[in-house]
């Protein structure tokens, strides 16, 4: 069916579900030009744009509600604390954890893994303990752990990954042994797009007591997550991946950890009382928020989050697998053209290389056609070594894309094999 | 014809595909290797430096961009039977033109066709890709044996 047809489709059956058309309108940014040509965002697994409700969001708060939170008995201070905690109960919901106390604000993936590192780690990890995680994890979810190893004497061991970029479940629970502390695992490769069945890969670590840390940058703005469901002991995700701003994340922890964990940041609102001979540390999830958060950025996610539940984690998931596949069956004619991550559940993540052009000359030539994509090693240089490439040129599908601009980014690629001549 | 297009398609394609001066200098007294982690452009770099300060050969190989083959190639055709003073003067003329600080057609330089190169000001984040043989360049001359573009003083 061509890619016209389907839009078409789309928009006709609305008992098919949500109005993907509608929803793009929703995105002002996306009516942007690169110079006389429509922009193609095709990386919104680096950073997904953000709709015009969260965008109103953030400035209604400037408008009309912000204060330092927390810390006043003033009008505004209590209209800010609202909003902020509210979008801590959002996120609550959102993840389905069991209590808002779980959820911990952080200014991102990254950070949160770094907390995890520092709260966990650096207080139970000792000499000849071991650190389980993935061949194909980003670099934010292996340098803290390598960091940490180091400092302790402790061990890392990686998970292998296959050719078609899956995970080696039966080499994983021969990794397993009462040495563990921690298996960190990605839920949603960035780097091949792969999905890890993590469910599996939690229980086997919970029959000997691991707990498990799970880094959904790239499954929470995708796919329906349920923490209780998964069993998860610890959950990541970013705010602008799930069309929030930059500068906000989450960390998801069981009480029963983070309440045993030690502080990472010291500070302001961390602090039950200070003195000089002794402070003692807040009550969970306040004892990980040292100093004034992102406020405005936190209540923006909560909007985000809103947004993305009207519209259903299940719809978008259908929506981006529709879009996977069409630019999947169609980028796998081009002669010359190998797509990396050939997983058999994969999120809408389109990694390939071309015989011929490099990725990022590829990506060049893409962004005179207004093609956004990005090349290079998707700060997973072990995946790129993995599978002995340099870097690959990455299409990443949000569900405010059209199999009209998957069309665009076909002929791109062949207009980019046309200017360095090769067949 | 916008900026990348006439960057690739005046001489560049040609670079790259049939790189000058490619393979391992036999002999050579000189080497050094050129990294850009952010890529993984890769350029091993051997030159013949002369009893009298002339670059007599030179000789590259490695893996990378079309921008980083071609300029690496051009390089070795453009830099051969200079001297070493030349060569090093040359090497901070490219990286001022890459970097939009020396312009090709109002100041003086001794790039010749090189200023084909000019164009990448243009486009940031190739910038490295340009430059990054003539750093590994200014390293072999000055016995350095690996240069990166990461490097403080790059």
């Amino acid at each position: 069916m061509s890619a016209v047809m389907k839009d078409a489709v789309r928009t006709d059956s609305a008992a098919a579900g949500p109005d993907f058309d509608r929803i793009r309108a929703d995105f002002p940014i996306l009516s942007t030009r690169v110079g006389d040509k429509p922009l193609v965002y095709l990386d919104s697994a680096a950073s997904a744009q953000m709709p015009q409700r969260v965008i109103d969001r953030m400035v209604r708060y400037h408008t009309h509600e912000h204060s330092n939170i927390h810390r006043a008995v003033h009008h505004l201070s209590e209209m800010a604390t609202a909003a902020y905690e509210l979008a801590r109960r959002k996120v609550q919901v959102f993840l389905n954890a069991g209590s808002d106390r779980e959820v911990i604000f952080t200014s991102g993936t990254t950070d949160a893994i770094n907390l995890v590192m520092h709260g966990y780690g650096r207080k139970f990890v000792q000499a000849g303990d071991e650190i389980v995680i993935s061949a194909i994890e980003h670099h934010a979810n292996i340098v803290p752990w390598q960091m940490l190893c180091e400092e302790k004497g402790a061990t890392l061991r990686v998970i292998p990954v296959t050719d078609a970029g899956e995970l080696d479940f039966a080499a994983y629970q021969a990794l397993l042994n009462p040495r563990v502390r921690l298996v960190a695992i990605t839920h949603v490769s960035n780097a091949l797009g792969t999905i890890v069945p993590i469910r599996d890969y939690i229980e086997s670590a919970h029959a000997l007591g691991i707990p498990v840390l799970v880094d959904g940058a790239q499954s929470a703005p995708h796919i329906p997550v349920d923490v209780q469901a998964l069993g998860c002991d610890f959950y990541t995700f970013s705010g602008h991946k799930t069309c929030g701003p930059t500068g906000i994340g989450v960390l998801y922890g069981k009480a029963e950890w983070l309440e045993k964990m030690q502080p990472f940041k010291g500070g302001g609102d961390m602090i039950a009382s200070v003195s000089f001979e002794k402070t003692t540390y807040n009550a969970i999830p306040f004892k990980f928020e040292a100093g004034t958060p992102p406020i405005m950025a936190a209540i923006a996610l909560g909007e985000a989050l809103d947004y993305l539940s009207g519209i259903g984690l299940e719809a978008i998931a259908r929506r981006e697998h529709e879009l996977l596949d069409y630019a999947t069956d169609e980028v796998s004619r081009i002669k010359g053209l190998r797509i990396i991550g050939t997983a058999e559940r994969k999120a809408a993540v389109l990694s390939m290389v071309m015989a011929g052009i490099h990725p990022h000359d590829l990506g060049t030539l893409l962004n005179e056609d207004g093609v956004a994509i990005r090349t290079g090693h998707h700060c997973a240089q072990p995946v790129m070594t993995r599978f002995r490439i340099p870097a690959t040129a990455r299409a990443s599908f949000a569900f405010y894309n059209t199999f009209a601009e998957v069309d665009a980014l076909v002929l791109s690629l062949a207009r980019a094999k046309q200017v360095f001549g090769v067949d | 014809m916008s900026v990348s297009n006439q960057l690739y398609q005046e001489v560049i394609l040609d670079h790259n595909r049939k790189p000058r001066n490619w393979g391992a200098l036999p002999g050579a007294n000189h080497r050094a290797e050129g990294h850009n982690p952010l890529c993984g452009d890769h350029i091993v770099l051997t030159l013949d430096v002369g009893s009298n300060d002339t670059v007599e050969a030179l000789g590259f190989e490695g893996e990378g961009c079309a921008i980083c083959k071609a300029s690496a190639s051009m390089m070795t055709t453009a830099v051969k039977g200079r001297s070493v003073t030349e060569a090093e003067t040359m090497v901070q003329q490219f990286r001022d033109m890459a970097t939009g600080k020396l312009d090709p057609e109002r100041d003086p330089h001794l790039l010749g066709r090189l200023k084909v190169f000019a164009g990448v000001k243009d486009l940031p984040s190739r910038v490295k890709c340009a430059i990054l043989p003539w750093h590994t360049l200014h390293a072999a001359l000055n016995n350095d044996a690996v240069a990166s573009t990461e490097d403080p003083k790059s």
